[in-house]
C-alpha cells in the first residue's frame, strides 16, 4: 500500500490519476480505515487530503451561503453556533453518525463518498439544497448533492475526480429543516429508514419543501411528489396523509437484516410526517 | 458432607463494599487480559473457516499459503490427537470438541475451522488463510430447530442420538427429557381457563467486550504452556491435552484476566490450535480472534421452538402446567433441552406438571453456556402464558404467582423437594416495591416475571498461605469473572479476624493447586467461597496449635478470636492474645510455613429465584420499544459483596433487555450468518437502559457457612418474560417471538 498526503487539490488529482489499483481519498478515515483493518477493501494507494490548507474551515461568505472543507469533522460542526442555527437539520444528521470519538474524526464528503443508502448526513444535505465543488484535471465544478450517490457504494465521480467543499445555500429567514432516522435503538446505529426536510413557510402556508430519503431505495434520493404533498399547505393532517403517503410511494426497499420491505415503507411515510412537523416548527420560530 | 451453623449472628467485613482488588490495574490498562501475552520468537496464528453452511471437504491445498514469505506451519486435523474415537451422544465429547476446534470430513457450519496457519506476522497469516485452496462439495443444510426435526431435513451427523432419544424421532434430534408428576389431563379439566401458546426465541451471543484470545508454546517432548482467557483453565488443561495427546501434567495452563465470559468462554476453540501450530513451529504462537470469528464460530445460545399449556381457575390456582421446549444446539449434541424443561415451572407448586425436551442439531456454530442456560427462554414461555391466564382473568399477576409459588417442602416440578428458597419473600418484595405501584401512562406496558436457576459446586481447591508480616495469600482456582476475588477476601478476613487489604487472592495456574471445575453455575463465591471458609478454619488450627505450643497448654485450650489467639477460657491460663502475624513472623522457627487448604465437592449449592419487575413503551408507530423503568428483586442467600451482587443483577437484566429486544443470531437462505459483528448483532447501549434498580433478598443456604447462594445466572432468567409481557400490555398484542424488535411489533401490530 501507497500512502501520500499531497499538500494541494492539484497534487491529489495527479496522485490519483497516476494511481494504479484500489484508491481511496483519506479524511476522518472513519470508513476507509474500518474497511481497512476488517478486511474488507485494502486499498493500493491512499491519499490523505487532511494536509490541503482550507478542507478544515467552515466559512460563510458574503451572500449568506456556506462552505464547509472536506474534512470538517462532525464535531466541528455540532459546536459552530451559527451554522447549527442555520441548519440544524444537516448538522444534527451529522452528529447521529457513530459515537463521540467517530464525531471527532467523521466528515460530511466522507459520509456521501462512501455512497450507502443508509448515510445520515446525506439526506439532510439533499434536503437542504446542497451542493458540493468538485475539482478534476479539468478545473472545478459544482453539482448538486443527489447526483454524487449512484449505488451502495458507488458514486458518479471519475477517476481524478475529488471533493473539495460543500456547499450550503443562504438559510432564508423563514426556513427550517429536520432529519430524522430510525434505529432500533438510541445511538451508534446504522438507520434502517432516513428522512430529510427543509422547507420554507410564508403566512402559515409551506410556499417550498424538498423531502429527501435513505435506506429506502439504492441509493438516497429527492422525493419531489412527498415535497409537492405540502407546499401550500398548513400541515394539516391532511398534508401530513399525503406526505407520509407520498413517501411510501417512493420507497423500493429490500428485506435484509436491518428490517423489511414493509416496514420500510411504512416508517419512510412516519419519519417524513415527523420530520416535515420540526422543520414547519422551525421555519415559524 | 456436614453442614455448618448458620447462626453466626455478625458479621465484620462480609457485606461490607471494598474496593475490588483488580480494580487499579483495570482502570489503569496495567490488567493483562488474554490478547495481552507475548513471548519471545512469538508467531502469530490464524485460522481458515468454511464459508458453507455444511459441505463435505473433497480437499485442502495449503501449497501457495506455505509459499508465502514469513508463513512457518500449516495445520489441519491430522496434527491432533488419533486416539479420540466418534461415539453417540456427549459421551464423546472430546471428540465433539475436537470436531468443533478443527473439522474432519465434513464443515457443519459457516465459520467452521478446518486449518490453521502460523506466520511470523498477523498479517501474514491473514494473507494465508486467503491462499488456502480447499475443495467443496457442498451439502444441503438447516438452521431452524423445528425444520431440523422435520422428515427430510439434512443429518448433521449419522448416530449422534444418544440413548434416551425415543425411536421415529429425526436422526438431528440428539438427546430426549421427559419429567413430571401428576396428571395433567385430569388438571386441564379442573381449569376454568387454559392457555395454549407457541413461542421462538432466536440464538444470542453472549457478547463479552474480550474476544478469545491465546499464547501456547509446546515442545516437541510434550511440555507445554498456554496463557489465555478462560472461565477454567483446569477444564482447558484436561482437554487441550486429550486433543493434541498430551499428558495432562505436562501442559501448564494460566488464566488470564477476563473481559466477560458468561458462559462462552468454558470451552476451548483456538487454544488447541495455537498448541498444535507452537509443537509444529516449536516456537511459541499466539492466536487472536477477531469479533466476527467470535460470532462464526464461538457459542451463541441455542434457539428455540416450544409450546405451553396451563390451565388455571377463577381464583389464580394453576392446576396443570405442560411443556414442551425443543433447543437447537448447533452441529453438536449439547443443547439444555434436559435444563429448559426442569426449569421452566420450578417457580411453582403445581399438582399437575409434565415436559418435555429436545435436543436437536442444525448447522450452526456449537452452542455454549449462556447464563443459566435454557432457563430464560422457558420462563418466556410459562411467564408470558401465566401473563395472559392473568390478563383473560382479570388477576394480579403477582397475587398469582404467590398463591402457587414453590416455597420450602415444594416437591419441585423436575423432582426434588425444595430446602430454604426465597421465591415467596422475593414476590413479597416485588409487591410492595414502589416501582409496582407506579402509575403507567397510555402506550406503556408494565410485566412481572419470576426466575429459576439450579446453581452448582464442583470441584474445588483452595490453598491459604501466611507472609511473615502477618498478610496472607489466597491462591483459587477458579478465574474471577464477577469480583470473586474480592469476596473471597472478604470471607477469609472475617474468618481470620485480619483486614481485607492484608489479603491478596490470586487466580492460580494448573499446575499450583488441585483440580478446580470451570467458574461456571454460578458456583464461585459459593464453592471457593466454602473452600476459602475451610481453609482459613484449617491455617486458624494450625496458629492456635503454634499459640498451644509457646504457652505449653493443650491445643484445645486455644481458640481464635477477632484475629487472635487466645486462651479458650479462664481455667487454660492467663497469656496475652497472640495476633496472627505475631505468630506468622516466628512460623519459620516454630515449625515451618503455615499453610490452610481445602479440598472437596460441595454440594449444597442451592437454588436461587427472582422475581424482575419492568416498565416498556412502544411507539405504534414504528413498533419501536423504550424500557422506561427496571427493577430487579433476587435472593442472593447472603450477600457478601452487596455491590458485585447488584452488578450481577443488573447484567443480568441488561443482558435480558438486549435479547427480548434487538439481539439475533440472522441466517441467510445460504446458512451463512449475516450479521457476525456488533453493528448489526445489537446489544444495547448505555443510553438504551434505564438505571436498573435492584433489591437483595436475603434467605440463607443451608448449604454454605454464612448462607451464598450463586447470583451469576438468576437474574437473566426472567427478563426475556419480564419484558415480553410488558411490550405487549404497551403494544396491545402478544408477542410469542423473540426479538421484540421494531419490524416484529409492528408487524404483529399490523396483524391484530
Amino acid at each position: 500500500m501507497q500512502y501520500y498526503a499531497p499538500k494541494s487539490f492539484s497534487e491529489a488529482i495527479e496522485i490519483s490519476m497516476e494511481a494504479k489499483g484500489i484508491t481511496r481519498f483519506l479524511a476522518g478515515g472513519t470508513d476507509v480505515l474500518v474497511q481497512l483493518r476488517a478486511d474488507i477493501l485494502t486499498p493500493e494507494v491512499l491519499i490523505d487530503i487532511k494536509k490541503i490548507p482550507e478542507v478544515g474551515d467552515i466559512l460563510q461568505n458574503s451572500d449568506g451561503s456556506w462552505r464547509i472543507g472536506a474534512a470538517v469533522p462532525g464535531a466541528q460542526l455540532n459546536e459552530h453556533k451559527d451554522l447549527k442555527a442555520q441548519w440544524p437539520g444537516v448538522v444534527e444528521a451529522m452528529d447521529l453518525i457513530g459515537s463521540t470519538q467517530v464525531q471527532g474524526r467523521a466528515t460530511l464528503v466522507g459520509n456521501l463518498c462512501n455512497g450507502s443508502p443508509a448515510a445520515d448526513s446525506v439526506p439532510a444535505l439533499i434536503a437542504a439544497g446542497a451542493s458540493v465543488t468538485i475539482i478534476s484535471p479539468n478545473g472545478s465544478r459544482d453539482v448538486s448533492v443527489e447526483d454524487i450517490p449512484h449505488s451502495p457504494g458507488k458514486t458518479t465521480l471519475e477517476k481524478g475526480e475529488l471533493i473539495s467543499a460543500v456547499n450550503l445555500p443562504k438559510r432564508n429567514t423563514n426556513g427550517g429543516d429536520a432529519y430524522l432516522r430510525l434505529i432500533p435503538r438510541t445511538e451508534m446505529d446504522i438507520a434502517v429508514v432516513g428522512c430529510g426536510i427543509n422547507l420554507s413557510v410564508k403566512e402559515g402556508l409551506v410556499s417550498d419543501a424538498r423531502v429527501s430519503l435513505g435506506a429506502v431505495t439504492a441509493k438516497v434520493i429527492l422525493v419531489k411528489e412527498a415535497a409537492d404533498a405540502i407546499i401550500g399547505t398548513s400541515l394539516d393532517d391532511k398534508a401530513l396523509t399525503a406526505l407520509s403517503l407520498a413517501a411510501s410511494a417512493a420507497c423500493k426497499p429490500i428485506n435484509d437484516k436491518r428490517g423489511t420491505i414493509e416496514y420500510r415503507t411504512h416508517v419512510a411515510g412516519v419519519l417524513a410526517k415527523r420530520a416535515a412537523q420540526i422543520a414547519y416548527k422551525r421555519a415559524r420560530s | 458432607m456436614a453442614l455448618d451453623d448458620q447462626s453466626k449472628p455478625y458479621f465484620k467485613f462480609v457485606g461490607t463494599r471494598p474496593k475490588r482488588p483488580d480494580g487499579i490495574d483495570k482502570v489503569t490498562g496495567r490488567a493483562k487480559f488474554g490478547a495481552d501475552s507475548y513471548a519471545a520468537g512469538m508467531l502469530h496464528g490464524a485460522i481458515v473457516r468454511s464459508p458453507h453452511a455444511h459441505a463435505r471437504i473433497k480437499s485442502i491445498d495449503t501449497s501457495e499459503a506455505e509459499a508465502l514469505k514469513g508463513v512457518k506451519a500449516v495445520v489441519t486435523r491430522a496434527d491432533f490427537s488419533k486416539d479420540i474415537k466418534f461415539t453417540s451422544g456427549k459421551d464423546s465429547e472430546h471428540w465433539n470438541v475436537l470436531e468443533n476446534v478443527m473439522a474432519d470430513e465434513k464443515v457443519l457450519y459457516d465459520g467452521h475451522a478446518l486449518a490453521a496457519i502460523a506466520a511470523t506476522s498477523a498479517l501474514i497469516a491473514r494473507d494465508a488463510v486467503k491462499l488456502v485452496k480447499v475443495e467443496y462439495e457442498i451439502l444441503s443444510h438447516v438452521t431452524d430447530v423445528d425444520e431440523a426435526m422435520a422428515i427430510g431435513a439434512p443429518v448433521i451427523r449419522k448416530g449422534a442420538s444418544d440413548k434416551s432419544v425415543p425411536s421415529g424421532l429425526h436422526e438431528n434430534v440428539v438427546s430426549y427429557y421427559e419429567s413430571g408428576h401428576g396428571d395433567v389431563e385430569t388438571g386441564f379439566t379442573e381449569a376454568d381457563l387454559i392457555i395454549e401458546e407457541s413461542f421462538k426465541t432466536e440464538a444470542t451471543h453472549q457478547g463479552y467486550i474480550e474476544p478469545h484470545a491465546c499464547l501456547a508454546s509446546l515442545g516437541s517432548d510434550g511440555k507445554g504452556e498456554l496463557w489465555c482467557t478462560t472461565q477454567g483453565h483446569f477444564s482447558f488443561q484436561k482437554v487441550c491435552a486429550a486433543l493434541l495427546g498430551l499428558e495432562t501434567s505436562q501442559l501448564r495452563v494460566t488464566a488470564s484476566e477476563i473481559g466477560g465470559g458468561f458462559g462462552g468462554k468454558t470451552t476451548v476453540f483456538i487454544e488447541p490450535v495455537a498448541l498444535a501450530l507452537s509443537r509444529k513451529t516449536n516456537r511459541p504462537v499466539k492466536i487472536v480472534m477477531s469479533r466476527s470469528e467470535v460470532f462464526r464460530a464461538t457459542g451463541p445460545t441455542a434457539s428455540t421452538s416450544m409450546d405451553i399449556k396451563i390451565g388455571m381457575k377463577k381464583d389464580g390456582t394453576i392446576t396443570a402446567g405442560q411443556g414442551t421446549f425443543r433447543l437447537q444446539g448447533g452441529a453438536f449434541p449439547g443443547a439444555p433441552g434436559g435444563m429448559t424443561a426442569m426449569c421452566a415451572f420450578a417457580p411453582y407448586a403445581l399438582k399437575n406438571v409434565h415436559q418435555i425436551g429436545y435436543s436437536v442439531m442444525s448447522n450452526r456454530p456449537k452452542q455454549a453456556a449462556y447464563r443459566a442456560p435454557g432457563s430464560p427462554m422457558a420462563a418466556f414461555a410459562v411467564e408470558s402464558v401465566i401473563d395472559a391466564l392473568c390478563k383473560k382473568l382479570d388477576l394480579d399477576p403477582i397475587e398469582v404467582r404467590l398463591k402457587n409459588a414453590s416455597r420450602k417442602g415444594t416437591k419441585a416440578s423436575y423432582g426434588p423437594t425444595f430446602e430454604e428458597i426465597g421465591l415467596v419473600e422475593c414476590l413479597e418484595t416485588a409487591k410492595s416495591h414502589s416501582h409496582y405501584k407506579a402509575p403507567l401512562k397510555k402506550g406503556q406496558g408494565r410485566g412481572i416475571s419470576c426466575g429459576f436457576w439450579f446453581n452448582f459446586g464442583g470441584e474445588t481447591a483452595v490453598s491459604l498461605a501466611l507472609s511473615e508480616d502477618g498478610t496472607v495469600q489466597i491462591s483459587v482456582g477458579t478465574p474471577d469473572i464477577g469480583g470473586s476475588r474480592a469476596s473471597i477476601a472478604l470471607m477469609a478476613a472475617e474468618e481470620l479476624g485480619i483486614p481485607y487489604d492484608h489479603i491478596r487472592c490470586t487466580v492460580a495456574d494448573t499446575a499450583t493447586l488441585g483440580y478446580n471445575e470451570i467458574s461456571h453455575g454460578s458456583r464461585v463465591t459459593y464453592a471457593t467461597g466454602l473452600a476459602t471458609i475451610k481453609a482459613a478454619r484449617d491455617a486458624i488450627n494450625k496458629l492456635c496449635k503454634r499459640a498451644a505450643e509457646k504457652w505449653g497448654i493443650p491445643e484445645e485450650a486455644v481458640k481464635w478470636e477477632d484475629g487472635h489467639a487466645v486462651p479458650s477460657g479462664p481455667n487454660a491460663g492467663d497469656f496475652e492474645p497472640l495476633s496472627l502475624k505475631n505468630i506468622s513472623e516466628k512460623m519459620g522457627k516454630t515449625g515451618g510455613p503455615i499453610v490452610g487448604h481445602f479440598e472437596a465437592n460441595p454440594e449444597g449449592a442451592g437454588v436461587s429465584f427472582a422475581t424482575h419487575i419492568v416498565d416498556a413503551e412502544v411507539d405504534p408507530e414504528t413498533g419501536k420499544t423504550q424500557i422506561l423503568r427496571y427493577t430487579v428483586i433476587q435472593d442472593a442467600g447472603k450477600a457478601i459483596h452487596p455491590s458485585y451482587v447488584e452488578g450481577q443483577f443488573q447484567g443480568g437484566a441488561a443482558q435480558g433487555i438486549g435479547w427480548a429486544l434487538n439481539e439475533e443470531y440472522i441466517y441467510g437462505s445460504d446458512g451463512r450468518l449475516q450479521n457476525a459483528g456488533f453493528l448489526d448483532y445489537r446489544i444495547p447501549l448505555a443510553s438504551d437502559l434505564p438505571m436498573i434498580d435492584t433489591v437483595i433478598v436475603e434467605v440463607p443456604n443451608p448449604g454454605h457457612p454464612y448462607g451464598v447462594r450463586g447470583v451469576g445466572e438468576t437474574s437473566i432468567c426472567p427478563p426475556l418474560a419480564a419484558i415480553a409481557n410488558a411490550v405487549s400490555q404497551a403494544a396491545g398484542v402478544r408477542l410469542t417471538e423473540l426479538p421484540m424488535s421494531p419490524p416484529s411489533i409492528l408487524a404483529a401490530l399490523k396483524a391484530e
